[in-house]
């Protein structure tokens, strides 16, 4: 881990609230897993602000992708951030995902909460004896459905849901998941499910994992303070009491976590 | 070349400059952002004799000028801290600074049997301690014992008798005059004194019509409250000859050499590490700059040198 000074290569607003935000951070690019997340210092934001972890959207040649979407405060400040500004980074940051599946791998992702599994996603590919993962992707509207393209180019097969039914399935992301969880258990189709969004999508999910004998991998979001474990401020419940979801998360097991 | 190291009630720091516990996790947590070279003491989180679980979520809320949180001493037990966490700490530390950098254990307890059996347990493993009689955000232990001079007293004389490290008590902010709570600690045999402790605070969400913290309430730390550290110093200072470990929103050199100039041996940095783990080196170049340009040879020289 260091707090790296990069250099802002692009920072795209892609619409509805969405941006990417891309950095030159050669040191970190080099480190990163996928699921880890880094620490961003936001410059508008006053000295003592906090500050603000983003999941990892791609990490390649060089530099660092991040996929967030304008919440508050702090993003609302990030916003400001022009290529050729230097930003402070503290990362690799956090436990990812494992970079090990010999079963089906099944990518569940809500809206930017797809960012990390875009990143597993292209080590997936790129790695031999690793499974070719399919995607399942929600959002509200179709607006929400971020990178699916980026997906597709990966050679990753991608299903989409939207609550409003503007694009694919109308319903939650489950639905077509659980379709092809039906498939599966009519075949006796072993698969593992990596997942990252909203906290009632990843219950949902993590659902599907525990007592089915398939594990799943779960990325939890929770307001932190530190990033590195100092602080004890981002705790998320496990069957080990409170554990940091920092740096004995960001992905927990399904099987580890009590809602 | 500037001396600067300093003598805390016994504890011989390299430099001037430590960690605040709870803001530094068990002293590891940093290495690779933090330069540990320039640190003269780490103070570790909260301890108490079994392992505790803290508040509920959520833990802190960012305010204008700093953070409020609740995270209730969640930590470790002092077996664990003690057969665990105290050698990875030497040996990382020591790996990453190039030489060895004390450790203050930072302790608490619901009784003041269990402060000072804590203290007993430590041993001189770690190289001070420093009591917790001032958490706003625990209901026993913590701040009840740092509100009342007589309770104080009892507290420090019995961890007094249970160890021979350099014992520091770290006292709160919030009382009508600091200088009873001095002359309790300095009369029951404390080395030093840290102040300050956070400051009780609570934030409202008013949609919700909630507090946003699961505790209700908790302590405010960063930039502003720095002031109100600095005045506290200067009245301890001025009430007792036991060094002080000064604390509350040091962000940069100018606020730790305000706390030297009121009268601090040496400075805590706590909440700035968050946003910037550069502050710790910062605030060392910055003291020693400053000795430069003023003509001072060692730090030691502007504790409590305000021009009268």
């Amino acid at each position: 881990m260091t707090d790296e000074k990069c250099k802002v290569v692009s920072h795209d607003d892609i619409g509805a609230g969405y941006r990417y935000l891309v950095l030159e951070a050669p040191r970190m690019a080099a480190e990163l897993e996928p699921g880890q997340f880094v620490h961003v210092r936001v410059p508008a934001l006053e000295p003592s602000a906090l500050r603000r972890p983003f999941s990892v959207f791609d990490a390649d040649d060089g530099c660092v992708t991040v996929l967030y979407k304008t919440v508050g405060r702090g993003t609302a400040a990030l916003n400001a951030v022009r290529p050729g500004d230097t930003i402070s980074v503290l990362g690799p940051l956090g436990h990812g995902f494992p970079m090990k599946c010999e079963v089906e791998a099944l990518l569940v992702g809500g809206g930017y909460g797809v960012a990390p599994l875009h990143f597993l996603a292209r080590r997936f590919v790129a790695a031999a004896g690793l499974p070719r993962p399919r995607l399942f992707i929600g959002g509200r509207t179709a607006a929400d459905l971020l990178a699916v393209d980026r997906f597709r180019q990966l050679g990753v097969e991608v299903t989409v849901a939207t609550n409003d039914g503007s694009a694919g399935v109308k319903g939650l992301v489950t639905d077509p998941l659980d379709d092809l969880l039906a498939d599966f258990r009519r075949h006796g189709t072993r698969f593992e499910l990596f997942a990252c969004g909203p906290d009632p999508m990843l219950h949902a999910v993590a659902l599907r994992a525990t007592g089915t004998g398939s594990k799943g991998w779960i990325s939890m979001d929770r307001h932190m303070i530190c990033g590195v474990g100092a602080c004890y401020a981002c705790i998320q419940r496990t069957v080990r009491g409170n554990s940091r979801c920092c740096i004995e998360g960001p992905v927990f097991a399904a099987e580890d976590l009590v809602w | 070349m500037v001396n600067t190291k300093v003598n805390l009630g016994g504890l011989e720091m390299a430099t001037p400059v430590a960690t605040a516990s709870g803001t530094f996790g068990y002293g590891t947590e940093y290495i690779g952002a933090v330069d540990y070279a320039k640190l003269g003491a780490v103070t570790a989180k909260g301890i108490r004799l079994e392992p505790w679980p803290g508040n509920a979520m959520p833990r802190h809320c960012e305010v204008p000028g700093g953070l409020v949180n609740a995270i209730g001493l969640q930590g470790t037990g002092v077996e664990q801290f003690l057969s665990i966490t105290v050698p990875w700490y030497r040996e990382e530390s020591a790996a990453t600074a190039g030489r060895s950098v004390p450790l203050i254990a930072n302790i608490w307890g619901g009784s003041v049997d269990e402060y000072a059996e804590v203290a007993r347990r430590l041993g001189d493993a770690v190289d001070a301690i420093e009591l917790n009689v001032s958490c706003p955000n625990v209901k026993s232990g913590g701040h009840t014992f740092g509100q009342d001079p007589a309770v104080l007293a009892q507290v420090v004389r019995a961890t007094r008798d249970a160890t021979r490290l350099p014992l520091i008590v770290k006292l709160a902010p919030n009382v009508p005059s600091i200088a009873p709570y001095v002359a309790a600690c300095e009369d029951a045999g404390a080395d030093a004194l840290s102040l300050i402790n956070t400051i009780p605070a609570m934030v409202i969400d008013i949609e919700r019509r909630v507090p946003v913290l699961a505790n209700r309430s908790g302590g405010l730390s960063g930039q502003g409250i720095h002031p109100v550290a600095v005045k506290l110093v200067h009245d301890a200072h001025r009430a007792t000859r036991l060094p002080i470990l000064a604390m509350g929103g040091v962000f940069d050199a100018r606020d730790a050499i305000e706390f030297l100039l009121a009268g601090a041996t040496a400075v805590a940095v706590g909440t700035a590490t968050f946003s910037d783990p550069g502050v710790v080196a910062a605030v060392h170049d910055g003291i020693v700059d400053y000795c430069i340009r003023h003509g001072f040879s060692s730090v030691t020289e502007l504790t409590g040198n305000l021009a009268e």
